[in-house]
């Protein structure tokens, strides 16, 4: 468009070109996951009606592997949030990417990711799962190290794929498991089938390895450490993967295997202890931080963590609780990441210390953060409040202490409000700054969404059916098992949730009021953690790599010698080995039968490599060696292979031709002194030992009888079929043909291989001899 | 190497040897020859041919590069299998041609056998002689 | 018979196999040469010995009608000399033109490709010692 601009006016044009050429690129990204989020939409009705939607394609179908989809509540809800938070932050990304390089790149990675997401809340067969799983890892590491020029982004990109991935790896032998037990690959057979998997001897294995999986994907402790580092990559990024979908994938993965595997000892404690320890540990440290980015990224782990608490606890109520707090943290943590990101790109920094007083300079950012932040700190009437009533309500009906389920819940909860303060609070308010370039609020294409999403939050409190009834319903249904009626409400009566809720907001104000003090303790006791788990990943990398420079200086020590004296000792050992131990075999010799040719073709062969092998001329080598090529063609003859005899004396002839002409260049060969050393008398040993094994092998192969069929059915076809009355031919050229083929394609490459050896040779020569022409 | 005795007697033995070559391929389906040995055969007498004039003398007698000729023989020895394709049986399976065929007698047999061996036959004398040319232009 | 093969079988293995763990890479190619042919005997063995008649069908008959040499080893052999012999041809000039570039044929000699350092990295705080397996 901009080409076609008169001169005088190219201002105006190019400003009205820049702008068309954003909306078509907003257009653009965003088509697909607005499409798909209508189609959603548009499903919702009739899933709350209880229908199931389901859809299948045999993939692998000898393995059971099949390309199905299954939506229900929870794979619905699910769905809806990828594809809806996907609009946002695509048209977020649209204008907030513009100055990175790789623009394309980016969004194809990040459709790919969202696809692939929703392939892993939509697949019905677990090891289609699997694949869109392990998809979702590969497209998060695209995007963490997106900024790849940085050590940083580097570093956390390949922590993030090696946590997740090993995780997965574990979770794939734990769903095999499942599947080989519960006699299906299907989520849904599994859900309805006849076999029990928690009465399975093992069950603890099962549990344990899909559980890793969901543990690493879903950042609880101990693994919890490459989240906060994945915050290098670029802010929608975060915002979409890192918070609000992908590092859900274990949540839902839990969640979906509720019905099957929950409810048992190991499943309750395993979850709540992860979930509430990791709850705890991250909302701390989530007021530790100086970079806003890393203090939503603790804030997510624990949000992680207490959906991961809420689903160990197994009650409705608890999975109630599980899947409110799920939107209700997409909406506002997706919300807080975007505004952090717009203060970012505004003032290109997102330390706590150096922002305050951006209130008048970006107000609306200011408004959206707030209403987020009243979300996500649980202040009625936002959804956050009824969020949070239903979680205490869970937590109390706890299938296991319910005390410490729900002090957990308090305590993350109370720390969240400090959190939400420091993000969306703390960085409008105070002093204003001077700024390099006056910060500004975004345009509408980075405002509009996350303001969407923060009224959401709101409307939804206001009028929580909206919610309740279409997608949380059906979706705690799914989870639960049997059908769970859900009434959300801002108002439940004084009860002991909404006791709890005040003394959260008690807690919870403290908590920001004494902000600084709080964090001046932390850092004094992070100075003294002694082994945190991402020192532990260190060390074990550091492991890894160090075991494999060692094995590596090992095993490739560049002898040729080494090599192949380290194979033919493991021939001996193992061969030697099982003919000791196995059962004895046939000797049964006929030495007396040779006649007397086979015995001068013999004695011809033994004198010729003996003197091979003690030659100390080349020519003499050379001719010892023809020599043994004739004994082998007469042993060949006296075998009646004609064609092979005849073969084996020409091959004789081309190799002497060969080896004069190679021998003329290369240099005479050393005297022939075989000292007493380690080397050679392994060498002697090892070659005596695998001689005795090869004529002890082929004595008792001989000695058994021989199945002829096949040649029988070649002598008897060659004529009838192939019409040649070479039976070795017709096998060469019809009936093995393809063999046949193979070879002289081997052939054909050997001579274009050392045709190119010594061409190159001449070609460098030729060059070299021009350069030296040219200096002189 | 330039013995005038050898030079002379090089150029009737290379001949010869070369129509025996052909002669071992023909008749390798019936009695003890083929594609291998025709084409070893063919590739002492160029090697020998080059031994007495000259490497370059023996490539002009080969014609085209010897590369190229192993390209052929590969690429006849597929045909031949593509052919039994085209009538819808396996790859490589063989078909025959009799010509002149009468009562009691087959006639001249053509079949994609023989394509494939003459591929073989091809592909043994260029890729040997490739490496043997070369490396005596290397000495 | 096939005792004999069977005894030069072995014969011609551990001489082959002694060559090959020679340090001299002419050596080790004659020790190839021997070992090949071990290896086609091992196969002519496999298919025992029935006498010096071809596997030919006699002129005008269907079949053989006398015991005849198997030939199915025979087919298996005459393909593995050809290959053999092209292997060989290749690593005839591989040691000729390595011989050219290093100047020696004794293959501890021959250390031109492992110059680089395998040392470990002690792995930095700040990611440095992660930026070479991400950054390849």
């Amino acid at each position: 468009m901009a080409q076609f601009a008169e001169p005088a006016s190219a201002h105006d044009d190019t400003h009205a070109a820049a702008t068309g050429k954003r909306l078509r690129k907003l257009v653009a990204v965003t088509a697909l996951p607005a499409v798909l989020t209508l189609i959603f939409l548009s499903l919702t009705p009739s899933i709350a009606g209880g229908d199931i939607l389901r859809w299948a394609m045999p993939w692998f179908p000898g393995l059971g592997v099949s390309l199905s989809l299954y939506v229900d509540g929870l794979g619905l809800l699910f769905a809806l949030l990828i594809s809806g938070i996907g609009v946002v932050v695509f048209s977020y990304a649209s204008v907030y990417m513009e100055h990175y390089a790789f623009n394309t790149r980016f969004f194809i990675v990040l459709t790919l990711f969202m696809l692939s997401m929703l392939g892993v809340v939509l697949s019905d067969n677990i090891i289609t799962l699997f694949v869109f799983w392990e998809l979702t890892t590969i497209t998060s590491y695209l995007l963490i190290g997106f900024t790849h020029d940085e050590a940083k982004s580097r570093y956390s990109a390949l922590q993030a794929l090696l946590v997740t991935g090993l995780g997965g790896l574990a979770m794939l032998a734990g769903l095999i498991l499942l599947g080989l037990i519960g006699g299906s690959f299907e989520l849904s057979d599994l859900r309805a089938g006849t076999v029990d998997i928690r009465e399975h001897g093992l069950y603890g294995a099962i549990l344990a390895l899909v559980l890793i999986g969901c543990f690493t994907k879903s950042a609880q402790f101990p693994f919890h450490f490459w989240l906060p580092n994945a915050m290098a990559a670029p802010t929608p990024v975060s915002a979409y993967l890192h918070s609000a979908t992908m590092v859900k994938a274990g949540i839902y993965l839990m969640a979906r295997l509720h019905p099957t595997l929950g409810g048992t000892d190991g499943w309750v404690w395993a979850l709540t202890l992860a979930g509430g320890i990791t709850a705890v540990m991250s909302s701390v440290w989530s007021l530790y931080q100086r970079d806003l980015k890393q203090v939503l990224a603790w804030t997510t782990i624990m949000g992680l963590g207490t959906l991961t608490l809420m689903l160990g606890g197994g009650d409705k109520y608890a999975v109630m609780g599980a899947m409110t707090f799920l939107v209700v943290h997409c909406l506002y943590k997706a919300t807080l990441f975007l505004a952090v990101g717009a203060i970012d790109h505004a003032t290109h920094t997102r330390d706590r210390d150096e922002l305050s007083g951006l209130r008048r300079a970006m107000p609306k950012v200011f408004a959206l953060s707030v209403a987020a932040a009243l979300s996500m700190a649980g202040l009625p009437p936002f959804i956050g409040f009824i969020g949070k009533e239903v979680m205490y309500e869970g937590a109390l009906h706890a299938a296991t202490l319910p005390a410490l389920v729900a002090g957990f819940a308090l305590a993350a909860n109370a720390m969240m409000i400090g959190a939400a303060g420091i993000v969306a609070v703390a960085p409008f308010i105070g002093p204003e700054r001077s700024w390099p370039a006056p910060p500004h609020d975004p345009p509408l294409a980075m405002w509009l969404g996350p303001a969407v999403l923060g009224t959401l939050g709101l409307l939804m409190g206001l009028l929580p059916f909206w919610l309740a009834d279409p997608l949380i319903g059906p979706a705690t249904s799914a989870v639960y098992g049997s059908p769970v009626s859900v009434h959300l409400a801002l108002w439940h009566g004084i009860n002991l949730p909404l006791l709890l809720s005040l003394a959260t907001f008690a807690l919870g104000y403290a908590c920001w009021h004494f902000r600084a003090p709080i964090r001046a303790a932390l850092e004094r006791t992070a100075a003294r953690v002694p082994l945190t788990a991402e020192q532990g990943y260190d060390h074990a990398l550091a492991g890894v790599k160090a075991f494999a420079a060692w094995q590596t200086r090992v095993l490739q020590h560049g002898s040729l010698r080494g090599y192949l004296g380290t194979i033919f000792a493991t021939i001996v050992i193992l061969t030697g080995w099982s003919l000791v131990r196995g059962n004895v075999l046939p000797m049964q010799t006929n030495l007396l039968d040779a006649t007397g040719f086979a015995w001068a073709a013999a004695l011809l062969i033994v004198a010729g490599t003996a003197t091979a092998i003690v030659a100390n001329s080349r020519l003499t080598a050379i001719c010892a060696l023809g020599a043994v090529g004739v004994g082998t063609a007469m042993l060949f003859a006296v075998h009646g292979a004609v064609d092979v005899a005849l073969t084996q004396v020409l091959i004789d002839i081309l190799f002497v031709i060969l080896l004069a002409i190679a021998l003329l260049e290369l240099p005479p060969l050393d005297r022939f002194r075989p000292r007493l050393s380690l080397a050679n008398g392994f060498a002697a040993v090892v070659s005596l030992a695998i001689g005795a094994l090869m004529t002890v092998i082929l004595i008792s192969i001989t000695s058994l009888p021989l199945d002829t069929r096949i040649t029988e059915y070649y002598e008897a076809m060659s004529v009838p079929a192939a019409h040649g009355r070479n039976i070795v031919n017709v096998i060469l050229v019809d009936f093995r043909a393809l063999d046949t083929l193979g070879e002289i394609a081997v052939i054909a490459l050997a001579g274009l291989a050392a045709y190119a050896l010594i061409s190159l040779r001449q070609k460098t020569l030729t060059a070299r001899r021009d350069d030296d022409g040219s200096v002189q | 190497m330039t013995s005038l005795i050898l030079s002379t007697a090089t150029r009737l033995i290379t001949g010869l040897m070369l129509v025996f070559s052909v002669f071992l391929l023909l008749r390798g389906h019936n009695e003890p020859g083929g594609g291998f040995i025709g084409g070893l055969v063919a590739v002492i007498a160029f090697a020998l041919y080059g031994k007495s004039r000259g490497t370059a003398e023996a490539r002009r007698a080969l014609y085209v590069h010897p590369n190229v000729l192993s390209l052929i023989g590969l690429g006849c020895a597929v045909a031949a299998g593509v052919v039994g394709m085209l009538f819808g049986e396996p790859f490589l399976t063989g078909k025959w041609l009799f010509v002149g065929g009468g009562d009691g007698d087959k006639g001249w047999p053509l079949s994609t056998i023989l394509l494939f061996d003459i591929g073989v036959y091809l592909v043994v004398v260029g890729a040997v002689l490739s490496v043997i040319f070369a490396m005596e232009e290397e000495i | 018979m096939e005792t004999l093969l069977a005894l030069l079988v072995g014969f011609l293995t551990a001489a082959g196999i002694y060559m090959m763990l020679n340090l001299n890479l002419v050596r080790f190619m004659f020790g190839l040469v021997l070992i090949s042919n071990a290896a086609n005997f091992t196969i002519l063995a496999a298919g025992r010995y029935e006498g010096a008649v071809p596997a030919l069908v006699p002129e005008g008959l269907k079949t053989v009608t006398t015991s005849v040499a198997n030939g199915l080893p025979q087919a298996l052999i005459l393909t593995a000399i050809v290959i053999s012999f092209g292997i060989l041809a290749f690593s005839v000039v591989l040691i000729l033109r390595t011989y050219q570039e290093l100047g020696t044929v004794r293959s501890d000699r021959m250390r031109i490709a492992d110059t680089t350092d395998y040392a470990p990295k002690a792995t930095a705080p700040d990611g440095q010692g992660a930026s070479e397996v991400a950054g390849s």
